[in-house]
């Protein structure tokens, strides 16, 4: 790495101060390539005696206003030391530049902050009130949103925007496809493999087809493709929303009395909540043939074995338990999206901080509500 | 400084642009333009929306490749430098972008330092005390140092923006619409604190500007692009030009004015 303090090819900054201490001497280029150094030693050197002191700089031949600062500082130290400054020469050329420096700079109070028991205990204070908070926030803007969405439903003339609907579904559902499947796929030939493995001990493989149509079906079809929807649709929510809020683009639509909520949100939202229940559906059937493709390596089945298999112990009600729990899912991802979106402040950071919550927050929640639901199914005994 | 110390009519160019070509996507910007801009004095580029003069003042800092053409700065030659000499030329000038584009997630007073921690190998202590000088040299209050730029109204943005400029003390310095935005005090502040730090550090300064009372006040000659071709001469030689925008620009209602007394 260059550095400039090594790139100096001026002759160094130099400074002596005469035995008793009666004059300070300097030199030089006096630059900000020398600074460094030129600091080092400044403060290294105590300049002992006392009365009046004379600072001859006239031998200095390059000052910018870093070396200025220098000079500046060390006439100051002396006064503040009761010393008194005899007589100050510097080049002509160079005075205005100090003496601009001298007028308008005051020295900065020295403030060192040490964080004591107090601030901690303040801080954990600070962010329990904003979770709290937050939650309460979140908890009104799906009202909004619910009210809203209810109002677009009722009368849709003016608030649904089917075009705008129609390309998230597109942008959420159709290009997610290969992804979807793709790990859908994976994960159904994990399940078929390990499920094999450990039912062969006792002798039960064929079990291992029951195991994967249920928990396809119901938990790992629709869970997986939530999660890779609030990774990919989520984030993408956030940090879009997001950035038209840093360009003031939010701030412009208020103006022009468009309502955020049914241009922004409802779009998403509907978009989201019609295509993860197909994804779902789609990444089941995936799973379903990774799963059988793993089989008929592993056990033998054929296609058709498999299928009566999968017939004879799979009930409607597996299906439908996983596909009831999409739309919920989809409308919690995409409202979590479109919420921290929402909050970005004006400047970059903040987009990325809100797109990483958005996605850490919309897959919390949809495991959470995918626990719920277990135990409320199971205590229905579905 | 350089030149008035020799003396001879020959000056010295600090930048040395021949025949350079842009262009995006098929249409020409620039074609074939040449200009110089001499130690220690301050050159206003002007044009049309859409003319070139930021794309201009990017391929000099290399940020855009041009298609064709030498650009020389401080006598090198920055299309085939290497990347330790290109930092070591990046250190001598300093770039006031349109925004400011201070980096958002540090303090006023560490966007300053941040070139210093970058180049310098001094004492934090040190830093926070040049840190302080920048600051009170583009007249920023010492209060700002600690606030984050979000917290800075686009005035002060910019002269903080101008502070890290100023941070190594280049010997250039690129201004991208430095007044664009201000009111109308505010910008006259910020032309004398230019002028100011011009005369006292002997810099050299290219400003991209709209500002016709900024020309008239800080610039010694301007360079127009026009027509993918640069004009370059004083207000005064140029208001003689007979191309009809530069006719426009200097004579119309707005030149008038602002031109008024020269």
């Amino acid at each position: 790495m260059p550095s400039l303090d090594s790139a100096a090819d001026d002759p160094h900054g130099w400074f002596r101060v005469d035995r008793d201490g009666r004059r300070l001497e300097a030199g030089g280029a006096w630059t900000i390539h020398d600074c460094a150094r030129l600091d080092h030693e400044l403060r290294a050197a105590h300049i002992t005696g006392s009365g009046t002191i004379e600072i001859d700089a006239s031998k200095i031949d390059k000052l910018d206003s870093a070396g200025a600062w220098l000079l500046l500082r060390t006439k100051r130290n002396l006064e503040a030391a009761g010393r008194r400054i005899s007589r100050f020469a510097l080049p002509e050329l160079y005075a205005p530049l100090l003496e601009n420096l001298d007028k308008t700079h005051t020295a900065p109070p020295v403030t060192i902050h040490h964080k004591t028991f107090r601030d901690r205990l303040e801080r954990i204070g600070k962010a329990t009130i904003h979770f709290g908070r937050q939650a309460s926030d979140i908890l009104s803007y799906l009202g909004r949103v619910t009210v809203e969405t209810g109002e677009a439903i009722v009368s849709p003339r003016g608030h649904l925007r089917i075009a705008a609907i129609f390309h998230q579904v597109e942008e959420t559902g159709i290009n997610a496809l290969p992804i979807v499947g793709l790990l859908s796929f994976l994960i159904g030939v994990v399940i078929a493999y390990q499920g094999v493995e450990q039912l062969r001990k006792f002798g039960a493989e064929i079990f291992a087809i029951d195991g994967l149509g249920i928990i396809t079906l119901r938990e790992m079809g629709v869970l997986m493709t939530s999660i890779i929807v609030a990774g990919r649709s989520g984030s993408a929510f956030t940090a879009h929303i997001g950035t038209m809020r840093v360009n003031e683009e939010i701030d412009a639509m208020q103006t022009m009395g468009l309502n955020t909520v049914d241009t922004l949100v409802l779009p998403r939202v509907i978009g989201l909540v019609i295509a993860l229940p197909l994804l779902a559906f789609y990444a089941d059937i995936m799973g379903l043939i990774g799963g059988a493709i793993m089989f008929y390596f592993d056990l033998g089945t054929n296609t058709p074995a498999f299928l009566r298999e999968l017939k004879q112990n799979l009930v409607l009600n597996d299906f439908l338990v996983g596909l009831i729990k999409a739309p919920v899912f989809a409308f919690v991802i995409a409202l979590v999206g479109c919420y921290e979106g929402f909050q970005v402040e004006r400047n970059a950071a903040s987009v990325g901080l809100l797109t990483t919550r958005s996605v850490v927050e919309s897959v919390f929640l949809v495991i959470v509500l995918d626990a719920i639901f277990s135990v409320v199914f199971s205590v229905m005994g579905i | 400084m350089a030149a008035e110390k020799n003396g001879s009519d020959k000056k010295e160019s600090v930048i040395k642009l021949r025949g350079l070509v842009n262009g995006f996507g098929g249409k020409i910007i620039h074609d074939h333009i040449d200009l110089d801009v001499h130690r220690g004095e301050v050159l206003g580029v002007v044009g049309g929306s859409g003319a070139g003069k930021s794309v201009l003042l990017r391929s000099i800092i290399g940020l855009n490749k041009p298609l064709d053409g030498r650009i020389e700065v401080f006598g090198r030659h920055t299309g085939d430098v290497e990347d330790l000499e290109m930092k070591a030329l990046e250190m001598r000038w300093g770039v006031l972008f349109q925004e400011g584009a201070l980096y958002s997630s540090q303090t006023v007073a560490e966007n300053i330092q941040v070139p210093l921690r970058e180049y310098t190998h001094m004492s934090q202590e040190l830093m926070n005390e040049i840190a302080s000088v920048k600051l009170t040299m583009v007249g920023l209050p010492e209060d700002a140092a600690k606030k984050y730029p979000s917290e800075l109204s686009g005035g002060m943005k910019k002269r903080a923006g101008l502070a890290r400029a100023l941070a190594l003390d280049p010997e250039l310095l690129f201004l991208d619409e430095p007044t664009a935005g201000l009111d109308p005090i505010s910008a006259n502040q910020f032309d004398e604190l230019i002028k100011g730090l011009q005369k006292s550090l002997g810099l050299t300064v290219f400003l991209v500007t709209h500002d016709l009372d900024t020309l008239r006040a800080i610039t010694d000659r301007i360079a127009v692009l026009v027509n993918k071709k640069i004009k370059c001469g004083t207000i005064a030689e140029l208001r003689k030009d007979k191309d009809p925008w530069i006719q426009d620009y200097f004579s119309g209602v707005r030149g008038r004015a602002a031109l008024a007394d020269t």
